[in-house]
């Protein structure tokens, strides 16, 4: 019995401890951070590897997601007569739910992974230990400027994902469906708002782009340091962020759209 | 270096795309024009049902928008709902006084918005005024029943 | 005499279950090679991360340049480090830049010398170990040997006071081993360092130290100059320096006795 309880105990203890540093280390690595130049240049090469990186996939993924979309909701519109209203379905599903949650699944798989390795790696071969030993605090010069590059980039790549998915569904719906232009972008401005649908979307996004980030850093930071370890997390950052990402906006969705 | 410019070039154009992206969603998206900052007046009326007008629903006057609901709250001496209206402020002094407030539906199932009709009064409407000529919404339940009851009736 | 750069009194240290240290004393003298000998797994790289500050003992002190390590804060921390220079196992070059930006990291980090100054002090410490020719390479393309070099330079970029070196020659061959081996003995004497060498190659450790300690099952079993190590008559220590298969240190791991392994069969 007292085994079973323990056997029980252990995860939730283990769970409790890795969230107590993780949330330590977040404080320690943004409490003070320097704002010199030098600074800005570490933080934008870690947007040009996080962000601009990521923006191909971003950008063929928006492409195609808006284009069936357009595509799937055109056949069951036209059934009602109602294909006027494909612009209005495209844009609010990219806007509301779409574009935040597929651009943070897609970034964690990109992004996140690559930094949970890269930092992985660089604690393997020591990097981190020697560069502790030079006497500067790799939570400062290499967690940092990676962990607001993803709290940055994120937000960004999520907008660029709803406008090419537009793109992408005017496209099918417009060019090749045919529906009227004019319908497809009135009937969608008059049913977007810009702060209900456009702001809370990009809430969204700039809440998982912090979990996603946080998530990625923490992993790669805190693995055993060996091919292993860094192998294992990696999965864990993917699996652990696309579940982040799936349970809060959930709840996200809740606060925000329930009481419309 | 030659390597930092080109990624410092990268960054600027991504920053340039996000925020493009983000004035592509304000005004080909969502229709957000800059009118929100003109400058309004107020006005009251009672109802003595609002059905499902919301604050922000529409005002319109011969099916122009002219301006939004601001408040709805409830009279509390004779239950009925007092709504203020936002009208554009250039309409001010050219609305005669007794203008009719209907509650609308856009189509059979859309949204309620407040249609304004002129009246034919010389005094117009001020900021404060209370429209007295008002029409509650049409509940189509409400509709139903009369129309069941007085078919039975018959 | 003057006063010892570090001090290690009654160290205990433990990592999960298994004891690491149990009542470890050292000392590092000023000028001094000392060399921390002992086979592998027997915690010689946690002794340099303790003396780093980069671990906390359970019990026990280490004092280095007369400061408590584990009472530090992390500012005070960062600052001793800055008088420390580690040379790591595997080099731990940044993979990111190329030689001559990894040996100007320390000084770009903590000094703001105009970028020609940098460029001379760089090129002097490349030249120090004979790769003043390799500054555009990445570290990829850099042998072993060639790696622990740049390493080196990079250590003694900031012109530290102690200096050590973990594992300095494993995996080596001979000629790079030979380098490395100068190389250290110079550096020492012409930068007026303290050095301390973790190592298990007998040989060429005991070839340039100054002082030995061997280190066995959490203790210090030995402790004394490279001709009184050599000399030694205890069996545990002319088991290691003369590099015995068997001996005190056993070969086998503990397991109970091969008839019984093999015939009792199933029930493993």
């Amino acid at each position: 019995m007292l085994d079973w309880l323990a056997r029980l105990g252990r995860p939730v203890i283990h769970l409790l401890a890795a969230l107590g540093r993780s949330v330590i280390f977040l404080f320690q690595s943004l409490a003070g951070w320097p704002r010199s130049y030098k600074a800005v240049q570490l933080w934008m090469r870690q947007v040009y590897s996080v962000g601009v990186l990521s923006l191909i996939i971003i950008l063929v993924s928006g492409l195609f997601i808006g284009m069936v979309l357009a595509l799937q909701g055109y056949t069951i519109l036209v059934d009602f007569g109602a294909e006027q209203a494909l612009g209005q379905m495209v844009a609010l599903s990219l806007t509301r739910e779409l574009a935040p949650v597929v651009a943070a699944l897609l970034f964690a798989g990109r992004a996140g992974s690559a930094l949970t390795a890269e930092i992985g790696l660089m604690k393997a071969t020591e990097q981190l230990s020697s560069m502790e030993m030079i006497g500067v605090d790799p939570l400062k010069r290499i967690v940092a400027p990676r962990l607001l590059a993803g709290f940055f980039a994120l937000p960004l790549l999520s907008i660029i994902f709803t406008m090419i998915g537009i793109g992408g569904g005017w496209l099918v719906g417009v060019d090749w469906l045919g529906v009227d232009a004019g319908a497809f972008w009135s009937n969608m401005q008059a049913s977007v708002d810009f702060q209900a649908d456009v702001l809370n979307g990009f809430i969204k996004s700039l809440v998982f782009a912090w979990v996603v980030t946080w998530i990625a850093v923490f992993q790669g930071y805190d693995l055993v340091p060996t091919s292993e370890g860094i192998s294992r997390a990696t999965t864990k950052t993917v699996v652990y962020s696309s579940l982040a990402v799936l349970g809060l906006d959930f709840i996200l969705t809740a606060l925000m759209f329930s009481n419309l | 270096m030659q390597n930092q410019r080109r990624m410092e070039v990268a960054v600027g154009a991504f920053m340039l795309l996000g925020v493009l992206a983000l004035v592509f969603m304000a005004l080909k998206v969502s229709g957000l024009a800059w009118e929100t900052s003109n400058k309004t007046f107020q006005v009251e009326a009672y109802f003595g049902d609002i059905g499902g007008l919301k604050e922000r629903s529409k005002v319109t006057l011969a099916g122009v928008t002219v301006g939004r609901v601001a408040r709805i709250e409830l009279d509390q001496q004779w239950f009925e709902a007092r709504v203020l209206l936002e009208l554009d402020e250039s309409l001010q002094g050219k609305l005669s006084k007794d203008t009719a407030a209907a509650i609308q539906t856009a189509g059979l199932l859309g949204d309620n918005y407040i249609s304004l009709t002129p009246g034919i009064e010389e005094a117009t409407l001020a900021a404060g005024d209370t429209l007295r000529d008002t029409q509650s919404a049409l509940i189509l339940e409400d509709l139903i029943n009369q129309f069941i009851t007085r078919s039975t009736q018959d | 005499m003057s006063e010892d750069v570090a001090v290690v009194d009654n160290l205990h240290f433990s990592r999960g279950d298994k004891v690491i240290f149990s009542g470890v004393n050292l000392r590092l003298q000023p000028g001094r090679i000392t060399a921390v000998l002992g086979p592998s797994g027997t915690g010689k790289t946690t002794l340099l991360r303790l003396l780093g500050g980069q671990l906390q003992p359970d019990q026990g002190s280490v004092r280095v340049f007369g400061q408590e390590v584990s009472r530090l804060d992390r500012k005070k921390l960062f600052a001793l480090r800055r008088r420390m220079g580690m040379l790591f196992q595997s080099g731990a070059l940044f993979t990111d830049m190329n030689v001559y930006d990894n040996v100007a990291f320390p000084l770009r980090e903590h000094t703001h010398l105009p970028e020609s100054l940098l460029r001379d002090l760089v090129l002097l410490k490349l030249e120090a170990v004979g790769l003043r020719g390799a500054r555009d390479l990445m570290p990829a393309q850099l042998s072993g040997g060639m790696t622990r070099r740049v390493a080196l330079a990079r250590a003694i970029a900031l012109d530290p006071e102690l200096l050590m070196y973990d594992e300095p020659f494993v995996g080596q061959d001979p000629i790079s081993m030979g380098v490395l081996v100068q190389l250290i003995k110079r550096l020492n004497q012409a930068l007026g360092l303290t050095s301390v060498i973790v190592s298990h190659d007998i040989a060429e450790t005991l070839s340039i130290a100054d002082y030995a300690y061997i280190l066995s099952g959490g203790q210090v079993i030995a402790e004394g100059t490279p001709q009184q190590l050599e000399a030694s008559e205890q069996a545990e220590v002319h088991q290691f320096v003369a590099g015995l298969p068997d001996g005190p240190v056993p070969f086998h791991y503990p397991a109970k006795g091969l008839e019984q392994d093999l015939l009792g069969g199933g029930d493993a």
